[in-house]
């Protein structure tokens, strides 16, 4: 049977952080090619962002080894 | 969401991945090296390069370098010439047996547009970055090797949106970023799988659609021919190609006059694909990094020089030419480049994770299985 699964707020909470990163490194994307200088630094942030989280989430599964 | 709207998205994840996968790993593996092709180039192959010359020397006569092209290559025609968007100061010429011959089969020769002097003549056929971009675009296929790629890239597209509605009820008891580390391989694999997917979704989906955009470009580059092309023509698209040429350099140089901010970029002769069979199609570009990669053609009549016409591209054209620069990352400097790297290793990472955890699935023992599972899924009857 079709029963809703997911109440509103915890999908809310779930999406807040990868719309978040997502719309940073989509928007980043054009940065570069609206100019030159400033402009690609910025985008060069907000495109590496996703690899700024993703290099943190790494490094907290190195410093917190498997147990058992 | 329901459940069953969440079976429906999750068999869309799966199917559009099994089907696209192998060819996305293809896209990929041939994709690192093309983000460097220019670089790679400049290793493996010896190039001539331009003479320094002071700003704003003037450029040779470009009908002398036609008449040095003439001498060196007898019998054969120009069909294009191309100002190089990498190398400021260098002429690339296409030369061919006729000007209605394939493109394709063109061979090139590399002028100093500011001495006139011939540089080199590159081939590119057998070069690594060649056999890539062959591999990466049409599977050596043609048309039909794009027009499936262009498919794969569509499940691929398929396979990121229900990736992304799928990962809220998968996330339902985990942190954003959370890997069980003291969890099964499988499980493991699962929370890297869906935090990369999610993590760079903005990119994969703007290299897809792109990727798909580029796929149609042969097709939109016939519909302009056949609109505004044919248009701007007027009664010269049926007049015969002309026997003696009106001059380059005086033609470029008109077209210029009418567009003082914007620089020539490609002329196709008289006869050409790009071109009407009596007259030149000279294409400019503007010169900041988004202008740059547009074009604006200019229509000056092969036989008299006179000015004919001149337009904007038609919207569908403009797509096409921003889709490539958010495709090749090639528009942000070498630090950009790195990035795209990275992210399309990261997007090997996902790709490979997937169908390992498609695998794993399967063969997973009862209880291992109900993790790997959606979470929902699990507590509904079979």
């Amino acid at each position: 049977m079709s029963r809703p699964i997911l109440t509103k707020s915890p999908l809310r909470k779930i999406y807040t952080l990868p719309t978040v990163i997502a719309v940073v490194s989509g928007v980043g994307l054009v940065f570069a090619l609206l100019g030159d200088g400033v402009w690609d630094v910025m985008s060069w942030l907000a495109v590496g962002l996703p690899l700024g989280v993703a290099a943190w989430v790494w490094s907290r599964t190195i410093e917190r080894p498997r147990s058992g | 969401m329901t459940n069953s709207a969440l079976r429906k998205w999750a068999w869309v994840h799966k199917w559009s991945s099994l089907v696209s996968t192998i060819f996305l790993l293809m896209l990929c593996i041939t994709g690192l090296p093309l983000i460097f092709h220019h670089e790679i180039d400049d290793l493996l192959h010896e190039t001539a390069h331009p003479a320094e010359v002071v700003p704003d020397t003037r450029p040779a006569n470009l009908d002398g370098i036609l008449e040095k092209v003439h001498e060196r290559y007898p019998g054969k025609v120009i069909q294009f010439v191309s100002w190089d968007d990498d190398e400021p100061g260098v002429l690339y010429l296409s030369i061919n047996d006729s000007v209605a011959a394939d493109p394709l089969t063109n061979q090139f020769a590399r002028f100093d547009a500011n001495t006139g002097a011939f540089l080199d003549e590159p081939d590119f056929s057998g070069r690594f970055t060649m056999i890539m971009y062959r591999l990466h675009t049409d599977m050596y296929a043609g048309l039909p090797g794009k027009l499936f790629l262009g498919l794969m890239g569509l499940f691929f597209v398929a396979a990121i949106v229900s990736g992304v509605l799928i990962y809220g009820p998968f996330m339902r008891k985990l942190n954003f970023g959370e890997i069980r580390q003291n969890r099964a391989r499988p499980v493991r694999w699962l929370d890297w799988h869906n935090f990369l997917g999610i993590v760079v979704v903005a990119w994969t989906l703007v290299v897809g659609a792109t990727g798909i955009l580029n796929t149609w470009a042969d097709l939109v580059i016939k519909v302009w021919q056949y609109t505004q092309l044919t248009e701007m023509l007027g009664a010269g698209k049926d007049k015969p190609v002309p026997k003696k040429l009106a001059s380059l350099e005086d033609a470029v140089k008109l077209a210029r006059e009418k567009l003082p901010d914007m620089e020539p970029q490609t002329v196709a002769f008289p006869g050409t694909v790009f071109a009407g069979p009596a007259h030149y199609v000279i294409f400019f570009r503007g010169n900041t990094p988004l202008t740059s990669r547009l074009l604006k053609p200019v229509v000056i009549d092969g036989e008299t020089g006179a000015f004919t016409d001149m337009r904007d591209m038609p919207w569908f054209v403009t797509t096409l030419l921003v889709s490539k620069p958010l495709h090749f990352g090639d528009y942000g400097g070498m630090t950009l480049k790195i990035i795209w790297a990275i992210l399309d290793l990261v997007t090997i990472v996902i790709l490979v994770t997937g169908l390992y955890l498609w695998i794993a699935r399967r063969r997973a023992p009862a209880d291992q299985a109900l993790e790997l599972a959606l979470p929902s899924i699990e507590r509904s009857p079979a």
